[in-house]
């Protein structure tokens, strides 16, 4: 557990300077539970959000009276809208994550800790965090982190490459997938477009290490996977460098487009920045409102 | 040792690896690097993309020649190359070295001693039996084998003969060799071609190898002089060298005060090819008959020095007749014959006897004169060795002189009137001459039969006439007397100087006695019938250094041995004195000739510098290892392995090992410096970056440098030039700083390094040398640049030399300071203000410590300066009284650098009193 706990830790550490991650709702849903904090906006809740002038459409029982005898006019009093939100987190822990150059950290590690740092600002902010898949359903509270840390910890030993699980998306909830999308691209695709019909958004972070992007190898190399499943044999390494990156840039158009057809943000991470402003924008992309 | 050019190798057999080098072409040609296995998550990515091109597959062909040459450099290496390898000679058998030991190595000699030296400890280190021999002092029985050891301890014993083998030395030695077989030769020749030389090399091939060895060193041999026309001619050869070359020539004797001295100097101008070369000099009598001997300067060899005799010598004679010639009748003049005679060989001088007396003549001839008027002059004059030659006639015949009392300046009574024989009036005939007898000096000289004598004066019978008489007529009658007074002697001629009385004037043993008599010089070389029967005794010999030292006491030598003798063993060279007469013996003879000795291709020539064999394999195999090393990077930069950090330290190792080298070197520079300047004694000066300048500083401290040597216990070499913007200061005592007006102002790091060593006790002597245009301190162009570099410079306030100055009696007790120029003020650290007279000396009790510099402007290097040759450079002053300057700078050169030296003791001597006072209490 004091791996585990170091995770949390340093993820603790990484979300401690955010305010509270309040994530936007789309829509109404019957899903929608309310919670205990608003949405910044009138609505169905506890808390006072604010005076209004009453229209001719308010019922009158709507109207506070107390406010209203100061003035004129009769006042509505307005709670704020305070719902909880879902949010399943898809962190990639297949080999190729494993991949680290020299003085960086590999992209597992760094995917997890902004999968974890994520969720405990979603957690704080009073969300209902879990995972894909049916092994850790969304929950809210604090322990959620625990159980999170926990499971992102021990990911067991993954194919060469990553597939999204695409299971278990409650509709209209919200979704991250963090991976380096290295492996087949049409599970995405297809996980994308489930999110999609069931009116789920989200992000996809693309974490990459800075290798990834330079290639800067020459020679005669034989390149293999991680797993070791995958070969490719070239005597001169330099030569493929440019054909290497176009690919690379199309991969990152393809999952770009694919994310904004479905109503996703796209973002590309390379482990050798820093990991807030990887988590900025994973905060903002989920707080968006769509 | 298999030797390719300059390059031997010790195991050449390797070098039959290098044929492998193609098949290794094409094994490395066909096996392409090892590929990287690479864990990348990008590999799918990459999946399908093929390369472009398949050339990588073989290892490019620069890097294969890369390794082909570190391969080749390997085997090359492991081969043993050596360059300039010493041929060793192939057996372990005994070693011959055989010296020719003659003058014309001399001037090498010790570094022909240093190579045998090294011969002889190879010798002793591989245990080989060793015999030294010199051609030049032959020695009997057959050759003998040593321990080389035993030989080197006898080595420093070895010394050149002043002669060169002669070819009886060369067969003796073949003959010493005859029974002795199995055995290398090194011969060190002195490279001339001699007869017998040939042979001997034979006899000695056929014993065993033969190497030679030859110095390069240009060698010159002088001639006797010959005196033609009035001048003396002086012929040089030099035995190698070629291009234009000028030795100085350099007469010496003794001068008035009996001084050995240079009494004259010239110099022998070779041109390019030539292999001799002369020159003339013209000298006034006075001081040519001085001159006891001719040297090359520089070389120390006997063939370079050439000593002069009685050839050279051309004697003073005054002739004085008693009666005045008759007009018209020439050939009855008394002196006729006596000027026919002695002009070619002689200087005459005639005058008044006063007069003659005055200047001092070898010789004063009296013909027919009875009354020798300053007779008491006379007789001294011949007492201190001068030579009163009379002649009988008329006029002492009927004289009343020496008739009862012996004449002093007569050899003989004489009887009244003399007699006649052969004439008119007379019985008998003309007298002819008796052969002179052995102790006559005149023995030897063969009698013509023309010669008579027809009229004589008679000596009176006296117990002495024997021993006095060196001439008689057959009747036994006395011809020629003789008498010394003191250093000199009075001879007569019992008949007159002209053919009135005899016919011997007209004869050639007229002159011949007279040469006997040392009245007329001899001819140049003389016959051995012109020294027939006479006896020499060497008085000085010349070593074959070319020193001159005394013979020490010896067998005498026949004359007519003497005049056909070759210098050697028997007759070394040198100075052999007769009865009145000298002879040289010189080691050159005249119209020598020389030739390079043409040795066969089958004998290795060697110069002395000893080419010391470099063994390349440390250089070779380092070579390949760089090559390796640069394959290394170049593989891992082909394979792209070379990347990141790895590339970055393999960038630094390069730069790392290549600045390793440049520091390595430079350090090196500084180091040779350093040594150079510290392992002796060194003055230093600053070069100004005017050549002449530079050149000037130099000569005059080495000048300054070679009296420190002569007059002193500091033995200083050669002067170094010091840029004070790179090189170290510390090493030197004394600097020299020749201001001008054109140099630059040193650096701040170079003030700074002044001011330090200025500090650390260092003197510096400032020389604005405008001593004659401009006092010290005014506005010459050099005082202001003095002033201009001197601003930052540490000095203390300065003062005029005072009286009581330790520079006044550091060593030479002075008053001046001149150097070029003379009076100027000379400027040193001031005294402190509270000094004070110490009781009972001269002087006060003055600061500690070393003036840190000096001031002036009098151009000493000037003074100081001299040539290679060790002549002055410049003239200082006029005559005497320049030369006297030139001393006293030299002197202030002197205490300059005993007060650098030694500080300020000559001061602390006034403490001494008090200190003895304290040590007696």
């Amino acid at each position: 557990m004091s791996i585990a706990a170091d995770l949390r830790a340093a993820s603790e550490e990484l979300a401690a300077p955010f305010p509270r991650l309040l994530a936007g709702a789309e829509q109404l849903a019957a899903t929608v539970m309310l919670g205990d904090h608003g949405r910044r906006r009138a609505g169905t809740g506890d808390d006072f959000w604010q005076y209004r002038p009453a229209q001719l459409h308010d019922p009158l029982r709507a109207i506070d009276w107390r406010r209203s005898g100061r003035a004129d006019v009769e006042f509505i009093r307005e709670r704020e809208w305070q719902i909880a939100q879902s949010v399943i987190l898809w962190v990639d822990h297949a080999a190729s994550m494993n991949f680290a150059s020299e003085g960086v950290e590999t992209k597992s590690e760094r995917a997890r800790l902004l999968g974890l740092a994520i969720s405990i600002l979603l957690l704080r902010g009073g969300e209902r965090v879990g995972l894909t898949g049916f092994s850790l359903p969304p929950r809210a509270g604090q322990f959620q982190i625990e159980r999170l840390a926990e499971v992102l910890n021990s990911p067991g030993e993954g194919p060469d490459f990553g597939q999204p699980e695409a299971r278990g998306m409650l509709p209209h909830s919200r979704a991250l997938f963090v991976s380096d999308f290295m492996g087949d691209p049409d599970p995405v695709e297809q996980a994308l477009k489930k999110a999609a019909d069931r009116g789920v958004g989200g992000a996809l972070l693309m974490v990459l290490d800075p290798e990834e992007e330079a290639f800067p190898y020459d020679g005669r190399t034989i390149f293999e996977s991680m797993g070791g499943g995958v070969l490719h044999e070239t005597l001169k390494a330099g030569e493929l460098k440019t054909r290497y990156l176009d690919r690379l840039a199309a991969r990152k158009d393809l999952l770009a487009g694919w994310a904004r057809a479905a109503g996703w943000q796209f973002h590309v991470h390379h482990t050798d920045q820093s990991a807030q402003a990887a988590l900025l924008w994973l905060y903002g992309a989920m707080a968006r409102h769509h | 040792m298999w030797s390719l050019g300059p390059i031997g190798f010790a195991a050449p057999w390797l070098l039959v690896a290098l044929a492998a080098l193609p098949i290794l072409w094409i094994l490395l040609r066909a096996v392409p690097p090892a590929p990287i296995r690479r864990r990348f998550p990008g590999v799918a990515l990459l999946l399908g993309l093929t390369d472009d091109e398949t050339q990588t597959d073989k290892t490019p062909w620069w890097l294969l020649l890369l390794r082909m040459l570190a391969v080749a450099a390997a085997i090359i290496g492991f081969a043993g190359p050596v360059l300039n390898p010493e041929t060793e000679d192939d057996g372990r058998g005994p070693i011959l070295v055989l010296m020719d030991g003659g003058w014309a190595e001399a001037p090498s000699w010790a570094a022909r001693l240093e190579r045998i030296d090294a011969l002889l400890a190879d010798a002793a280190r591989d245990g080989r039996p060793v015999a030294v021999a010199q051609l030049t002092a032959p020695e009997a029985g057959a050759l003998t084998f040593q321990t080389a050891e035993e030989w080197q301890r006898r080595l420093a014993g070895f010394e050149p003969a002043a002669w060169t083998p002669s070819e009886e030395m060369h067969v003796a030695f073949a003959e010493r060799i005859a029974d002795v077989t199995g055995f290398n030769t090194f011969w060190m020749s002195d490279g001339q071609a001699r007869a017998g030389r040939d042979d001997l090399l034979g006899e000695l091939q056929s014993k065993g190898d033969v190497r030679a060895f030859e110095s390069p060193r240009a060698v010159f041999a002088l001639e006797p002089a010959r005196f033609e026309d009035g001048e003396i001619r002086l012929t040089g050869h030099r035995l190698r060298g070629t291009g234009e070359v000028s030795a100085a020539i350099q007469a010496f004797g003794r001068d008035p005060s009996g001084a050995e001295r240079v009494l004259a100097s010239g110099s022998l101008d070779f041109e390019d090819g030539a292999a001799t070369a002369g020159t003339a000099l013209v000298l006034p009598p006075e001081l040519r008959n001085r001159i006891t001997r001719f040297a090359v300067q520089g070389q120390r060899s006997a063939g370079a020095v050439s000593l002069t005799d009685d050839g050279l010598r051309r004697r003073e004679v005054a002739l004085i007749a008693g009666r005045e010639d008759r007009e018209g009748l020439q050939l009855l003049s008394p002196l006729h014959y006596l000027n026919q005679a002695l002009v070619p060989t002689a200087d005459l001088i005639d005058g008044a006897m006063a007069d003659i007396l005055r200047a001092n003549p070898d010789v004063i001839v009296l013909a027919d004169v009875a009354q020798v008027s300053d007779a008491p002059d006379v007789l001294e004059w011949v007492e201190q060795g001068g030579v009163l030659l009379r002649f009988a006639g008329p006029r002492l015949a009927s004289a009343d002189l020496g008739r009862e009392v012996e004449d002093p300046l007569l050899p003989v009574r004489l009887r009244a009137g003399g007699r006649s024989i052969g004439g008119a009036m007379s019985w008998g005939e003309p007298k002819t001459l008796r052969a002179f007898g052995p102790n006559s000096p005149f023995f030897g000289l063969e009698i013509p039969q023309d010669v008579s004598v027809s009229a004589q004066v008679l000596a009176q019978p006296d117990p002495e006439l024997a021993d006095r008489t060196i001439a008689t007529l057959a009747d036994g009658t006395p011809l020629v007397t003789r008498k010394r007074i003191g250093d000199g002697q009075v001879i007569l001629f019992h008949v007159t100087a002209n053919a009135e009385w005899s016919s011997l004037p007209l004869s050639g043993l007229f002159v011949d006695m007279l040469e006997r008599m040392a009245i007329s010089s001899r001819p140049a070389v003389p016959t051995a019938e012109d020294l027939e029967g006479t006896m020499w005794v060497a008085d000085q010999r010349v070593t074959g250094f070319g020193e001159i030292e005394p013979a020490g006491a010896s067998a005498g030598i026949e004359g007519a041995v003497l005049a056909t003798a070759e210098p050697g063993p028997d007759v070394p060279p040198g100075l052999y004195t007769g009865e009145d007469r000298t002879i040289a013996i010189n080691a050159v003879a005249r119209e020598a000739s020389f030739a390079p000795q043409a040795w066969p291709g089958s004998v290795p020539v060697e110069g002395l510098d000893v080419v010391r064999e470099t063994p390349l394999k440390g250089f070779v195999l380092m070579a390949g290892l760089a090559l390796l090393m640069i394959d290394l990077l170049a593989s891992l930069a082909l394979s792209g392995r070379l990347r990141g950090p790895r590339a970055r330290s393999a960038a630094q190792a390069a730069a790392l090992a290549i600045g390793t080298l440049f520091v390595a070197q430079s350090a090196e520079a500084q180091d040779s410096f350093a040594l150079g300047a510290t392992s002796e004694v060194v003055l230093g000066y600053v070069i100004t970056g005017d050549a002449a300048l530079d050149q000037t500083s130099f000569d005059g401290l080495r000048g300054l440098s070679r009296t420190l040597f002569q007059r002193t216990s500091v033995e200083p070499v050669d002067p170094v030039g010091i840029n004070v913007e790179t090189d170290e200061l510390a090493f030197f005592p004394f600097i020299y700083w020749p201001v001008t007006a054109e140099q630059d102002a040193p650096s701040a790091q170079a003030y700074a390094k002044l001011n330090r060593y200025l500090r650390g006790g260092g003197m510096i002597l400032f020389d604005t040398r405008d001593g004659d245009t401009a006092r010290f301190g005014a506005t010459s162009p050099a005082a202001r640049k003095l002033q201009q570099i001197a601003q930052p410079l540490d000095i203390p306030p300065l003062e005029p030399i005072p009286n009581d100055h330790v520079l006044t009696r550091a060593f030479y007790l002075l008053q001046d300071f001149p150097g070029r120029s003379m009076g100027a003020p000379v400027w040193v650290e001031a005294a402190p203000a509270d000094a004070q007279q110490v009781d009972g000396m001269p002087f006060r009790n003055l600061n500690d410590g070393v003036t840190p510099v000096v001031v002036g402007g009098n151009d000493w290097a000037s003074a100081w300066a001299i040539d290679r040759s060790g002549n002055w450079r410049f003239r200082v002053g006029s005559g005497f009284a320049g030369e006297r300057q030139r001393e006293i700078a030299l002197r202030f050169g002197v205490n300059l650098i005993m007060h650098v030296l030694s500080g300020n003791y000559k001061s602390d001597q006034v403490h001494v009193p008090a200190l003895l006072d304290r040590l007696g209490q």
